[in-house]
């Protein structure tokens, strides 16, 4: 398994199937929170976390139990970000953790800017909030489970689904497996 | 006449909700296993082993075992000789629901207003199907329903003529085109015939069915192999990642219908398979 240590400079060397742990600090938004942060981005304002080399993790966690930092805090289906995404890559985003596959022009601006996106295994929820250290709530505390909070994360487990140069893991996975006695995917 | 309390009910809905949402049914984490030995991915076998381990871990910290906790759909059988006393079924499911959802640090997802969304706050109200059966007792399954893969179902109204080809077809169509997104590996309900809820309600119920158990009637059964091996080889795999492990299970339900018509539901589950019941 390979490691990556926050904030990501060069993804560049990242493959889609690629089994990672990522250390340091990760953002947390989610579809609330997206359209939040792109208004920011459209006005100007400064943002609440520092945008440039940093991951955002779509996740909506549990509530934490006393003396936990976190509940359980698997992925959310990216694709719901897909329209708000492409401001957050021209900041510097450098890396998305969510679960599903992205639209092409996602994938196209992803290229563009150098950014990675990672899959994290749907519904493995309280195995990853083990890898979760320190949360904290930093904007939109009103928006509860969706609220931007900033991990302090170890060895936490994802996979490069779609890497900087566009391979896509979800087509050349099920391409790989698809019987060919099967009809073409409508 | 046999009484039930509404209290008891309100206390049963509690725990099994809380109860559905940390613990795997055993029958699938047995095909969660199965299905790590069968997988040929490599990378699918991985993920698989993490889906396994993470029951573990949400069973030994009493954790919830998907952030998404879903919203509550609650079968409710009653039984036409009991008399619930106390105050309404739909109160006292609601009731045990906002109980278990706060006091089990489990997430509260539901908006009360499908276009304002406003969140209510203490995840309900449940979606609750009520039917008479006989007898006096009443049989609550507690079935909490993320939308990863209640956002992948989908019903189409088929015509006769496209028959068991086109009913294939559509379900292979639908997990193909979901990939990733409902978690795979998933449990696929199908309800064929009835009307257009009908369908819908079949499908919802049949996905509930214990992993292993063959449908009584011996073409339904058949059906329901040959759909698991279909899907099987569409190649999506655990979590979309490619691989022959795509479904641990398919169940199919049937009802009459009309001359002109051939609704087809399909309600796909997600590998987090929530469901536990109760008889009180
Ligand atoms: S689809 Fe199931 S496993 Fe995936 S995030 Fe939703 S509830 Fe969890």
């Amino acid at each position: 398994m390979l490691t990556l240590t926050t904030p990501l400079r060069d993804v560049k060397s990242l493959r889609a199937g690629d089994e990672v742990g990522i250390n340091g600090v990760i953002y947390t938004a989610r579809d609330a929170a997206h359209q939040r942060l792109v208004k920011l981005i459209a006005e100007g304002k400064p943002l609440p976390f520092p945008v440039e080399g940093s991951i955002i993790y779509y996740v909506g966690p549990t509530p934490a139990k006393p003396g936990e930092p976190i509940g359980s805090a698997g992925p959310t289906t990216s694709v719901r970000m897909d329209g708000l995404t492409i401001p957050l890559l021209e900041q510097g985003l450098k890396g998305m953790i969510g679960k599903g596959g992205r639209s092409p022009h996602v994938i196209e601006a992803m290229k563009e800017h150098g950014a990675v996106y990672f899959a994290a295994v749907g519904g493995a929820a309280a195995l990853i909030a083990q890898s979760i250290k320190e949360v904290e709530v930093i904007a939109y505390p009103e928006l509860g489970a969706e609220a931007v909070h900033r991990m302090v994360v170890e060895n936490f487990p994802v996979i490069v689904a779609i890497d900087s140069e566009g391979n896509n893991l979800y087509e050349q996975g099920v391409a790989t497996y698809r019987d060919p006695s099967l009809k073409e995917a409508k | 006449m046999r009484v039930i309390k509404y209290d008891d009910i309100v206390a049963r809905t509690k725990a099994l909700c809380l109860d559905a949402n940390r613990h795997l049914p055993a029958d699938v984490f047995g095909a969660l296993k199965r299905a790590q030995e069968q997988e040929v991915s490599p990378l699918g076998k991985n993920v698989l082993d993490t889906i396994l381990e993470n029951a573990e871990i949400a069973r030994t910290k009493s954790m919830a075992l998907c952030q998404d906790t879903g919203m509550v759909v609650v079968f409710a059988e009653v039984g036409q000789d009991a008399r619930i006393e106390g105050g309404l079924l739909t109160d006292a499911i609601d009731e045990g629901v906002r109980q278990a959802y706060d006091e089990g640090y489990l997430r509260k997802s539901v908006v009360g207003d499908p276009l304002e969304r406003v969140n209510t706050g203490d995840n309900t109200p449940a979606v609750v199907h009520v039917s008479l059966v006989a007898g006096d007792q009443l049989r609550l399954t507690v079935a909490p329903k993320g939308f990863g893969s209640e956002n992948m179902s989908a019903l189409r109204m088929l015509k006769p003529a496209e028959g068991v080809q086109g009913v294939k077809d559509f379900i292979v169509e639908t997990v193909t085109k979901a990939g990733g997104n409902p978690c795979p590996p998933i449990i696929i309900g199908v309800g064929i015939g009835g009307t257009f809820e009908k369908a819908a309600l079949m499908a919802k119920r049949s996905v509930l069915r214990e992993i292993g158990s063959k449908h009584p009637k011996p073409h339904l059964a058949q059906l329901e192999e040959e759909l698991l091996e279909l899907v099987n080889k569409t190649g999506v795999g655990p979590q979309g990642f490619g691989g022959t492990q795509t479904a641990l299970a398919v169940f199919v339900d049937t009802y009459p219908t009309h001359i002109a018509g051939l609704p087809v539901a399909v309600n796909i589950n997600c590998h987090v398979a929530r469901h536990v019941e109760a008889i009180l």
